[in-house]
């Protein structure tokens, strides 16, 4: 064997890809060792800002209301931003910080030229801002639990719900993302779909109330469906069709990642 | 190391690669250049399975490309034509990140960064954040990186566009160190004094084909006569259209400067005496020659 052909040989011994299933777990990864660097000024997002709202929103008006369905204002209050606040939160990372990391960091170039794939990178970013979502969502049943709005230890089913809620809103999320040509479409989908959906879905005020079409279209959207979810588990109100509930949210969740899968597949290996 | 046979991808109406055929030996440099938008980054991309070409076959690293893309990749590294380190980690976290990207355990990753910090010159930057790095330290460190999996080919996408003279000559020095370890480098350049110095054989590219391939100075001899006389200064047209012409065996008046290329220079320079106005310069035929002579002067853009 020549001398070439030894040094070959050891240039041969690359690493062995990993095992496929779990190669999106790099990217979640990358961004949690990103967010941790900011990890004070997250916390306190995560915890003050539900706090302030709950507080002043809760006491100022809750103070000059009856009772909403059964449940005082603060305890109606609380569930629904707790799904406002999963769904804030998922929307923004995988819009805002995906497209960033998309189109000006070009970090998910970088990642393609590694043995990755374009689905791994979608998958992990799905998964990643599903779970900032649901720990906006968690710390939030925390300042529940200190207001003592929590009813039962049913509330601990939020948290695997609250995950399933936040990659609804990250697949869906996705797919504008996939789609954008700049941040501007984003401040679209913020005022055209996120904030009518919260006024329909009962996150601040119950949707009883509402016209019956839109009633129904609040009913056709994951958040609404949310909403009762939390609503029944966390403060005890009267919950029913919980598959229902589930299934809504799974869909959504299962066809925001596949047509952002796609439309970013397109985009990226055109 | 790369075998790429009868390639072609089309976007829209535009056929950006017509027919790419190309062979790549080990331990070797292969530099693929041509104007821009002549399909030499497509055909890159194609090589890598980042983009599935409309037809022909491509094997990199003993493996089918796309089918066995990922496989592939994980022998290659690339160095990309725009940065794209990650501005949210260290010098040092930049490396082990990608390392794990590759599957490498964070201990194997950092016990490669101090040899990929000194092969880069930024042993003491290992903890600087990016955004303090000049361009060149960026290219050295996206190098570095390309290396973190030990690769057998490195691909790199016009690796010394926008570095300044003594960045450019510390990576060229790198990519030697890089040949002389027996790996394989495929790399575009704009700059043909890059390509001349580095590639054991070009490939010249226009409108999506190979118009000629071969070592640079075979392909120097080839298509230059080995005189080259540059004239410039007040009455330069009148002086080419009696003497230039005459005097070279062949010659272009591109803006104000006048390109003679003959085998015997003496008659032209003769025929510049007394002129004072004219102004000359006489040099070797080289590769930027050859690529203007078949790729043309007309801009690109």
């Amino acid at each position: 064997m020549t001398d070439a052909d030894t040094r070959m040989e050891r240039l041969g011994n690359a690493s062995q890809p990993p095992v496929d299933r779990w190669r999106f777990l790099h990217v979640v990864h990358r961004n949690y060792l990103v967010w941790r660097q900011l990890l004070g000024s997250a916390l306190v997002g995560h915890l003050a800002d539900p706090l302030l709202w709950l507080v002043g929103f809760g006491f100022g008006i809750g103070s000059l209301l009856p009772t909403v369905g059964g449940l005082t204002y603060l305890e109606f209050l609380g569930s629904g931003m707790l799904c406002y606040s999963v769904m804030n939160s998922a929307s923004f990372e995988a819009l805002y910080s995906a497209f960033t990391r998309l189109k000006h960091q070009r970090t998910w170039e970088g990642i393609l030229h590694a043995p990755m794939t374009v689905t791994d990178i979608v998958v992990g970013e799905w998964v990643w801002a599903a779970l900032k979502g649901a720990l906006s969502g968690a710390a939030i049943l925390l300042v529940m639990a200190g207001l003592g709005l929590i009813k039962s230890f049913a509330a601990l089913w939020l948290l695997p719900i609250v995950l399933l809620v936040g990659l609804a809103f990250s697949g869906i999320a996705l797919v504008f993302t996939a789609l954008a040509k700049s941040y501007d479409l984003f401040t679209y989908y913020f005022s055209l779909v996120v904030m009518p959906m919260m006024l329909i879905s009962g996150v601040f005020f119950p949707a009883e109330q509402l016209p019956a079409v839109v009633r129904f279209a609040g009913n056709l959207l994951p958040l609404s469906h949310a909403t009762a979810l939390a609503r029944g588990l966390a403060v005890g109100a009267p919950l029913d069709h919980v598959f229902l509930h589930l299934v809504v949210i799974a869909i959504y969740a299962g066809l925001g990642l596949v047509l952002a899968d796609r439309l970013i597949k397109r985009r990226l290996t055109r | 190391m790369l075998k790429v046979d009868s390639l072609r991808k089309r976007y829209g109406d535009l056929e950006v690669v017509r027919g790419v055929t190309l062979q790549v030996a080990p331990g070797t440099c292969f530099g693929l250049l041509g104007p821009n938008g002549a399909g030499k980054t497509t055909t890159l991309r194609c090589c890598l399975g980042l983009t599935t070409p409309d037809s022909g076959t491509i094997e990199l690293a003993g493996v089918p490309v796309p089918e066995r893309a990922r496989e592939a990749r994980a022998r290659v590294g690339v160095v990309p034509q725009f940065d794209n380190l990650d501005p949210d980690f260290t010098v040092t976290e930049n490396l082990v990140m990608y390392g794990r990207y590759f599957g490498l355990s964070r201990r194997e990753c950092e016990a490669q960064v101090e040899r990929l910090l000194v092969f880069a010159g930024l042993s003491d930057k290992a903890r600087a954040s990016i955004e303090s790095l000049s361009g060149g330290m960026k290219r050295r460190l996206t190098l570095a990186r390309a290396m973190i999996n030990n690769p057998q080919i490195l691909f790199m996408d016009e690796p010394t566009t926008g570095l300044d003279p003594q960045a450019r000559h510390l990576v060229w020095d790198r990519l030697k160190t890089l040949l002389a370890e027996g790996r394989t480098l495929i790399l575009t350049t704009h700059f043909m004094d890059e390509a001349q110095r580095l590639c054991d054989r070009v490939a010249i590219m226009d409108k999506g084909v190979i118009i000629a391939e071969d070592a640079p100075h075979a392909l120097i001899d080839r298509e230059i006569e080995p005189a080259v006389i540059e004239v410039y200064g007040d009455g330069i047209e009148a002086w080419f259209e009696t003497a230039g012409k005459r005097y070279s065996e062949r010659s272009e008046l591109a803006g104000d400067t006048a390109f003679c290329y003959c085998h015997d220079p003496s008659p032209l320079l003769k025929s510049l005496e007394g002129l004072g106005e004219l102004r000359s310069l006489r040099r070797s035929a080289n590769l930027e020659d050859v690529f203007l002579k078949l790729t043309g002067r007309d801009l690109r853009d």
